[in-house]
């Protein structure tokens, strides 16, 4: 099977306060992901992204349908260990994911749980710390590191578990500019060299160009899914999910409508765009 | 103020002293601790400030920052002073000063200067323990001393861990209560006057925040270990197994004798 996760009608609730109704944020999921895909999912706040990325490392259980990961039924408590070792996770916040106080001891932390050998341990976290350039600052405390190299320190963490998918939630939510850059590059690497599985939650639109297949979620639902060429022409879609598009389709697209042009509106890279506006100007 | 909390910090380094047995370094400093209530005398004292001396030249930790340390405590450090300064009686009945009932006596001052030693030196020694040695090896060094424990059905694994998460977010928290801090100064709390009543409720609208995002992250880091496979103390291995080596029988040795010694002064009165 090259599925590596597949949900079915997945659904997910949060369970009700007092005195409220509880609110469905996953309304039934329907998703296969293959095995060293690289998928971004895109969604506006509230559109139940991160909800559906706790979905597939059993962090949350679904409340209807079900969701498999390598075949196991997350709902089974007794595949929990081994679906989050298929299955691992980078959070948000990199200061409220690094257990320990030395870089390279936050790499072993996973690998220490696992009851891997001593010898081993250091190999793994060695080659996951130099994966990420990071092997330079491996006896640093991490509240010394900028967020963008604490956020690469939790992707070794997640490197050295060797597992077969990586769920990144917003990694880079929190970072600056050039911090977002730092763990693009890794996570693209994370893909190309180890073959992972990627998942990238994300609302920033050039992220999600940088994926072979885009996933918008918009209220609890999969409102698109396909290429990034294929999704990000869909201008007015998108916006209606409340979702900008890349600049350098923003800029074609305008132009088509305002000058009654027909550019081809298919940019995903700057280049690209140039090339486009370069022809018209001709 | 908070920058100051350098409790539970660790400077990296690779002296003779950071590559010591976290097990050895921490049975050693409490047995300096021992022998710091067991010296007696000026030579005593002396022989344990030199030896103290030397340990904190060779693992390079700068002065400044040692003598950081001793700051948080500072208060109660004068304290101590001023009680055993005006409470101290006098053997021969002789006193120096006397006014009511307070009077310092020629022992007040000695009692009080040894005390006032004897804390820096406890503070000092405690927290070169921690500026050398990563609290990973800090707990790790303390999960094997009390592993025996383990067979009492003691929660010595989990309390290792609470305590390497405590050291660990430290620094983190410190970093955010400035910020709350600054965050209500820029809405015009005013921290700074006031009796102690008043500046204790200003210090509300720094903890509720403080508190509040502590229990989120608590929670968020929760969820990332049980991501990372934690499972509490089952099937648990590490990267970095602990090896008694010549170093530490080294620094046994040079400990015992220098202990011993004195001890031994402290016996005799000096």
């Amino acid at each position: 099977m090259s599925e590596i996760i597949k949900t079915e009608n997945l659904q997910y609730a949060y369970p009700a306060e007092e005195g409220q109704l509880s609110v469905p944020v996953l309304k039934g999921v329907d998703l296969s992901i293959k095995r060293g895909e690289f998928v971004a999912v895109l969604g506006h706040n509230g559109s139940g992204k991160s909800t559906l990325a706790g979905c597939f490392n059993a962090i949350r259980l679904p409340t209807g349908g079900v969701c498999y990961v390598d075949m196991m039924d997350t709902r089974d408590e007794s595949n929990t260990y081994e679906v989050r070792k298929t299955v691992s996770m980078v959070f948000q916040n990199p200061d409220n994911q690094l257990v320990a106080t030395v870089v390279e001891e936050d790499v072993a932390f996973a690998l220490e749980n696992m009851g891997v050998p001593p010898a081993e341990i250091r190999k793994r976290v060695d080659e996951a710390l130099r994966a990420v350039g990071m092997y330079e600052y491996r006896k640093q405390a991490p509240h010394r590191l900028s967020g963008g190299q604490k956020q690469r320190v939790a992707i070794a963490g997640v490197i050295a578990m060797m597992p077969r998918c990586v769920v990144l939630d917003e990694p880079t939510a929190m970072l600056d500019p050039q911090g977002r850059r730092e763990v693009m590059a890794v996570v693209r690497e994370l893909n190309r060299q180890y073959g992972i599985t990627v998942i990238l939650i994300t609302h920033h639109m050039d992220e999600a160009v940088q994926a072979q297949r885009v996933v918008v979620m918009h209220q609890g639902n999969v409102l698109m899914d396909g290429t990034p060429r294929e999704i990000f022409t869909q201008v007015d879609t998108l916006r209606a999910a409340s979702l900008t598009v890349p600049q350098t389709i923003e800029v074609l697209h305008s132009l088509n409508r305002q000058d009654g042009e027909a550019l081809p509106i298919d940019a995903l890279s700057i280049g690209e765009c140039a090339d486009i506006l370069e022809q018209y100007l001709a | 103020m908070l920058k100051d909390i350098t409790i539970g910090q660790f400077f990296p380094g690779d002296s003779a002293v950071h590559r010591l047995d976290p097990r050895v370094k921490i049975v050693l400093t409490i047995v300096f601790i021992i022998a710091l209530f067991l010296a007696g005398g000026p030579v005593s004292y002396a022989a344990v400030i030199a030896f103290l001396a030397v340990v904190i030249g060779i693992s390079g930790i700068s002065l400044r920052l040692v003598v950081r340390g001793l700051r948080p405590v500072l208060f109660i450090i004068a304290f101590t002073a001023v009680l055993n300064l005006f409470y101290t009686p006098s053997a021969t009945g002789e006193y120096l000063w006397q006014w009511g009932f307070l009077h310092i006596s020629w022992e007040g001052v000695k009692v009080a200067f040894f005390m006032v030693l004897r804390l820096m030196l406890l503070i000092i020694a405690t927290s070169m323990l921690t500026y050398t040695t990563s609290p990973i090896q800090l707990t790790d060094g303390l999960e094997r001393l009390l592993s025996p424990l383990k067979k009492l059905h003691a929660p010595v694994h989990e309390l290792s861990m609470m305590m390497s998460i405590a050291l660990r977010f430290i620094p983190t928290l410190i970093e955010e209560t400035e910020k709350i801090i600054s965050a209500q100064k820029a809405r015009g709390a005013d921290f700074d006057s006031g009796n102690l009543i008043q500046r204790a409720k200003a210090m509300i609208p720094i903890l509720v925040p403080l508190f509040i995002s502590a229990f989120r992250r608590a929670d968020e880091l929760a969820t990332a270990m049980e991501c990372r496979l934690y499972r509490g103390d089952v099937g648990r291995t590490r990267m970095k197994q602990l090896h008694i080596e010549r170093v530490d029988i080294c620094a046994c040795v040079i400990f015992a004798v220098v202990i011993g010694a004195v001890i031994a002064l402290g016996r005799y009165g000096l």
